[in-house]
């Protein structure tokens, strides 16, 4: 009968991987491109002091439950194996009702256990709730949850960007953080855990990384439609790497004046600019994300798409058929954004605004 | 149906016979409600399973488009309320239903007509939850629904069909709540203390309480949710200076106790069959009850863990940290308590057994898993991830459904007169456990691998793609192991072994009576004079502490001269059934306002008239009380 | 020694009274009344002072007329234990007296609260001008509905002790709706005393 059953397992499993074989789509992000690594979000694989603090913690109090289940789980499978009944050899069975003493013990050993595990717990939720000194030399990042893509600002550089964030190595990052629409939830796993974003109110995170690299994250609180499509890239650098970048992001657009970037530029400002800002020029709107210097972004959409143009040019045409959305149900008046809506560009347009976005480094 | 004494079979002349859909529609016989109950949640496993066997298809490979984003968030959500409120709810409610009164030596609950309430209203809760995949899609916002998320897009009523059809589920819920902890208050049998209560009957009582002081304060927040969506008030809009959070918490000092609503009926499930299956008493059984006890009061206290990373501040978050960790402690006692049941007796592996022993081990990684979450840093890694999907999956599946699995074989003869197919049910249990295990221990790993829930899609590079495919497989196998179970439930209606009044060598009273029982359960209401009076009245104990069968005693035989005796059952009523059913038309109507005010009143008025012939309908129609 | 021995057949061993089976109920419900309460009161605490452009609770509030409106509430508790005193003699037309007096005095706070409503909405308070207007009128909307369905359950209790068609036990059932009566009517006091009182 088993036998049976097992079979029939293996031909299921057969017949489920033939099904499902066929049924996902093209990868629209070549991670590997960007990080080393097979697991890239892993918190058990901490690059800064903060995830080290709680990984340790989590393997401690980890080891402790594997202990414990195997004792629980020794003693049952004994019972099992040694009381179990034979067929003929029926054995008199004690009646026993209780044991007060042994109820003592195994009340109060498991309440010292948790109270050993209390300390460091209690005394790691203080310390990773406090905000760096100001002898840390902190950098400031303004952390903005929009459905579905995050706005960063740099306070002390003053410009904004989107589903990026760069970090210089080896200081703390002190994250100030809000939503304008519903939850969200900023998370590296590798750089600490996660911090809900909610709008009305602001939460803090910090977050290091010991070295330079690529560190990614998602969005960790369901937000609708394209939660799983709301990603974050946070990229480390030494320190004079970051200034350059920073200053770099600080500087206003260029905007080409001749060729097909120029007519891209006539486009956007009919188009795209009542939602999507340029600095330096008259687009100002920050209902989407920024476009200052979209070329120098290694990813859009939520950092679900690699920055390619043929990824361009398709969610140019018809942006919700890359990333669910419902753009139908945008209300700009009540702050309601739910995606870009589908403007029925036509591909010359299209060609103008890739040579645009490609010209804003 | 056999009893001992014709005569009061025929003085008793039930009204509504064994069969026709009226006698069903109309029936107060907690018997028969509990029956209704059980195969409703049956029938709603199979649809949560398939909507599981939906996502888990979705996931399977990278990228996959099986379903939508749209259709997939569909899919989680009612998964995940179909499984919590069309499930596990009303299967408890199911063995409840039946059995609290056979365990107490009762005839019936304090209310029979309120219990026909309940279930109807339960009903057409579920119903209405299931028209709104019909009507331009289920809702979509999580089965938690957070604000404002929940409260967003009001001209879409998808999250009103969820605010509203979990209003009217909580309804049922207390309305059964008042009428167990009633039950138990007054109409236990002579003799029977409250100590002397059966285990399962002391986890119901408990549940009672839970759900009686919980779900009104999700009740409130329902009302707000369904107003900020349909009336403009300012709960929870940070815009207009409402705060969010403030759903998260009224949601969840109701959505913490739930959980435990959830898992001590099957805690009192596998308290019962432990000792019958190993033929010694439950060890500490005081203890146990204490526990359950000291779970439910302490369950009220630990809400915010479930909001770690909302922003609580480190000291509220401290606080809820030691208070989740010591809820650890009376969960402890009891499964200590049950291991030491089984020591020393003498254990057959019917399938009974098989699910109560599942359950240990599976409900001990649950627990601890949940012991990992009270570390609050740990849990700022965890929160959000398949870590807790595996977490819960293992205290809910691995503990209450295989809690509710053996109650189901366990009580399955008492209530259909056959023993269920024991081969099969090894099959069952042994498929179950494997399918549980590949399908939800993989997602420890992808949780902190850094997976977040209520994802539909992944891409390649995150490490995530073997052991989705795993789960997705074992998602299956639990599948078949349900077809099996099925099977099992087809061929023994057909052609199964008979079971008789007492095939497990039982404890408690429902075994004295016949397998079904009467109509009215116990010829005479039993005298008790301890706990498992039924096995105390089949053995006693020799001075070395073993058991050796009592000597013969009457054993369930009447005495003569009872012929006489009148034994009043409530009659049958359409009244529940019309009062629940006018609440569904009003519930439709609150849907589509303010068009739908018209079917409000509409509804109202149907309810008012069920609820007034109800008041001045007698409890029983020969006139008597 | 047999545990399970069938003694008297008498079906109501173990089983008391009617009447104290469904106190038993009433209590059990009321209990749950407050966690409901308590709930809508919280969320009027939290959002007390969020009081966005609106007016606040001390533009508003006319502390003298409703603490004439509490009073009169707290008659009618007055009279209802009248009632119940009148049924329990089963001194039925006195009692219904009393439970058409209950009834008046709570039609009599409605209306009060209908008018401090209007009024309210007229200074410019709604359910949507801020989180303090939605709590206030939530609670105490639901509050006013608990006494107009009291107010029902007195007038219909006194409609069916016509022609006899209560029961015999007919005090038992004034004094189920006493009990939720005087439930009602501590939530005011608790109302009166958090929402009015202390605000201003």
């Amino acid at each position: 009968m088993i036998k049976r059953a097992r079979l029939r397992l293996s031909f299921l499993a057969l017949v489920v991987l033939a099904s499902v074989a066929g049924c996902s789509s093209a990868d629209p992000t070549n991670l590997e491109s960007i990080v080393d690594g097979d697991y890239p979000q892993n918190s058990l694989n901490p690059a800064g002091p903060q995830a080290r603090q709680i990984d340790d913690l989590f393997w401690m109090v980890f080891w402790i439950a594997v202990a414990v289940f195997v004792l629980v789980m020794l003693a049952m499978l004994v019972a099992i194996v040694r009381y179990r009944h034979r067929e003929g050899r029926d054995r008199p069975v004690k009646q026993v009702h209780g044991n007060t003493r042994l109820e003592i013990v195994w009340t109060i050993i498991p309440a010292l256990i948790l109270a050993f595990i209390a300390v460091p717990t209690i005394a790691a939720i203080f310390d990773l709730r406090s905000p760096p000194e100001p002898g840390d030399n902190a950098l400031e990042i303004e952390v903005i949850g929009h459905q579905w893509w995050w706005e960063f600002r740099y306070p002390e550089y003053g410009f904004s960007t989107a589903n990026e964030m760069h970090i210089p190595a080896g200081r703390p990052v002190f994250l100030s953080m809000t939503s304008v629409d519903v939850i969200h939830s900023f998370w590296v796993p590798q750089l600490n855990g996660k911090r809900d974003v909610v709008p009305g109110r602001i939460s803090n995170l910090t977050i290091q990384a010991d070295a330079p690299g690529v560190y990614l994250g998602q969005c960790a609180e369901f937000c609708g439609l394209a939660h799983a499509d709301m990603r974050h890239r946070v990229f480390a650098h030494d320190e004079a790497d970051f200034e350059a970048w920073a200053l770099a992001q600080a500087q206003p657009a260029l905007i080409p004046t001749e060729g097909p970037a120029a007519g891209g530029w006539d486009t956007f400002q009919l188009v795209c600019a009542a939602c999507h800002a340029v600095d330096g020029t008259e687009a100002t709107a920050q209902f989407a994300p920024n476009l200052t210097h979209f070329a120098s972004r290694t990813s859009f959409g939520g950092a679900t798409f690699d920055n390619t143009e043929e990824h361009l040019r398709q969610w140019l045409r018809n942006p919700s058929a890359m990333k669910p959305m419902d753009p139908d149900r945008n209300d700009l008046a009540s702050g309601r954004i739910l995606g870009m809506p589908d403007f029925g560009l036509t591909e010359e347009q299209i060609d103008g605004l890739i040579a645009l976005l490609d010209s804003l480094k | 149906m056999a009893t001992m004494n014709p005569v009061i079979e025929e003085a008793v002349a039930a009204p509504h016979g064994s069969g026709g859909l009226w006698s069903w529609v109309t029936t107060t016989d907690h018997k028969r409600i509990g029956v209704l109950y059980g195969v409703s949640a049956i029938m709603f496993f199979i649809v949560g399973g398939v909507e599981a066997l939906l996502i888990r298809t979705q996931l399977a490979l990278p990228n996959g488009d099986v379903l939508s984003a749209d259709a997939y968030n569909q899919m989680f959500t009612m998964h995940a309320t179909t499984m919590v409120f069309l499930v596990v709810m009303p299967a408890a409610a199911a063995f409840t239903n039946y059995f609290l009164p056979l365990l107490l030596g009762a005839r019936d609950v304090a209310f029979p007509r309120l219990n026909a309430l309940s279930y109807w209203v339960f009903f057409f809760g579920g119903l209405f939850l299931t028209i709104s995949f019909f009507v331009g899609g289920a809702p979509d916002g999580g089965w938690f629904g957070y604000a404002p998320l929940s409260t967003q897009v009001g001209e879409v009523v998808r999250m009103d069909y969820w605010a509203l059809g979990l209003q009217i589920l909580g309804l049922a819920s207390v309305l059964s709540s008042v009428n167990f902890i009633t039950t138990v208050f007054t109409m236990r049998a002579p003799g029977m203390t409250l100590m002397r209560m059966p285990v399962f009957a002391w986890m119901a009582f408990v549940v009672s309480f839970l759900l009686l002081f919980s779900l009104p304060i999700v009740t409130v927040g329902l009302f707000q949710v369904f107003l900020d969506r349909n009336l403009g008030t300012l709960f929870f809009s940070a815009a207009g200076g409402g705060d969010p959070v403030l759903w998260q918490h009224l949601f969840w000092l109701f959505g913490h106790p739930e959980v435990y609503v959830l898992i001590l009926p099957a805690m009192g499930i596998v308290s019962e069959v432990l000792p019958v299956f190993s033929r010694k008493p439950l060890f500490g059984r005081s203890f146990v009850i204490f526990s359950g006890i000291a779970i439910g009061f302490m369950g009220f206290g630990v809400w915010a863990h479930h909001m770690f990373t909302s922003g609580l501040g480190p000291v509220a978050e401290a606080a809820f940290a030691l208070t989740t960790m010591f809820i650890a402690v009376p969960t402890g006692v009891k499964i200590f308590n049950w291991i030491a049941t089984i020591w020393g007796g003498a254990l057959r592996f019917k399938t009974p057994l098989l699910f109560s022993l599942g359950f240990i081990a599976m409900f001990v990684i649950g627990g601890l898993s949940g012991v990992t979450h009270s570390v609050v840093p740990a849990d700022s890694q965890q929160h959000d991830t398949y870590y807790v999907v595996a977490h819960f999956h293992y205290v809910l599946f691995g503990g209450a459904i295989f809690g509710l699995f053996s109650g189901i074989y366990y009580w399955w003869p008492k209530i259909t007169g056959k023993l269920l197919n024991e081969r099969l049910g090894k099959v069952h249990f042994w498929l179950m456990l494997i399918g549980f295990n590949l399908t939800f221990a993989p997602m420890h790993i992808l949780g902190l691998a850094g997976m977040p829930r209520r994802t539909y899609r992944y891409p390649k590079g995150l490490g995530f793609e073997f052991w989705n495919l795993i789960a997705t497989v074992g998602s299956y196998v639990i599948a078949l192991s349900i077809a099996v179970f099925l099977v099992n439930w087809w061929r023994t209606t057909r052609r199964g072994e008979a079971a008789g009044n007492d095939p497990w060598d039982g404890r408690t009273l429902e075994w004295t009576i016949s397998s079904p029982p009467p109509h009215y359960n116990f010829d005479t209401v039993p005298l008790v004079h301890s706990e498992d009076p039924f096995w105390h009245e089949k053995y006693g104990e020799d001075e070395a502490g073993h058991a050796v069968p009592a000597v013969a005693a009457s054993s369930g035989q009447p005495q003569a001269g009872l012929a006489d005796e009148e034994i009043h059952m409530p009659s049958p009523s359409y009244y529940p059934a019309l009062t629940a059913f006018g609440l569904f038309i009003s519930l439709i109507g609150f849907v589509y306002v303010p068009v739908g005010l018209v079917a409000v009143a509409g509804g109202l008025l149907v309810t008012l008239w069920g609820l007034f012939g109800w008041s001045m309908e007698p409890l029983t129609r020969d006139g008597h009380e | 020694m047999s545990a399970v021995t069938h003694a008297d057949p008498t079906e109501h061993a173990g089983h008391p009274p009617m009447p104290h089976v469904r106190k038993v109920a009433m209590w059990a419900f009321l209990g749950s009344e407050c966690l409901f309460f308590g709930t809508l009161i919280s969320t009027f605490l939290l959002y007390r002072n969020r009081t966005g452009d609106g007016p606040a609770a001390a533009d508003l509030f006319d502390i003298p007329f409703t603490s004439i409106s509490s009073f009169i509430l707290l008659m009618s508790s007055l009279t209802m234990v009248l009632a119940h005193y009148a049924s329990e003699r089963k001194d039925a037309r006195r009692m219904r007296i009393w439970l058409l007096a209950t009834a008046l005095l709570g039609m009599t706070f409605l209306a009060g609260q209908v008018f401090e409503f209007t009024e309210f909405v007229e200074h410019g308070l709604t359910v949507t001008t801020s989180p303090f207007g939605s709590s206030f009128f939530v609670l105490t909307s639901f509050h006013g509905g608990h006494v107009a369905i009291g107010v029902i359950m007195l007038l219909a209790t006194a409609f069916m002790s016509f022609g006899g068609k209560l029961r015999s036990d007919g005090g038992m059932n004034v004094e189920l709706v006493g009990l939720y009566w005087h439930f009602v009517d501590i939530i005011w006091i608790v109302i009166f005393t958090v929402v009015y009182l202390l605000q201003v």
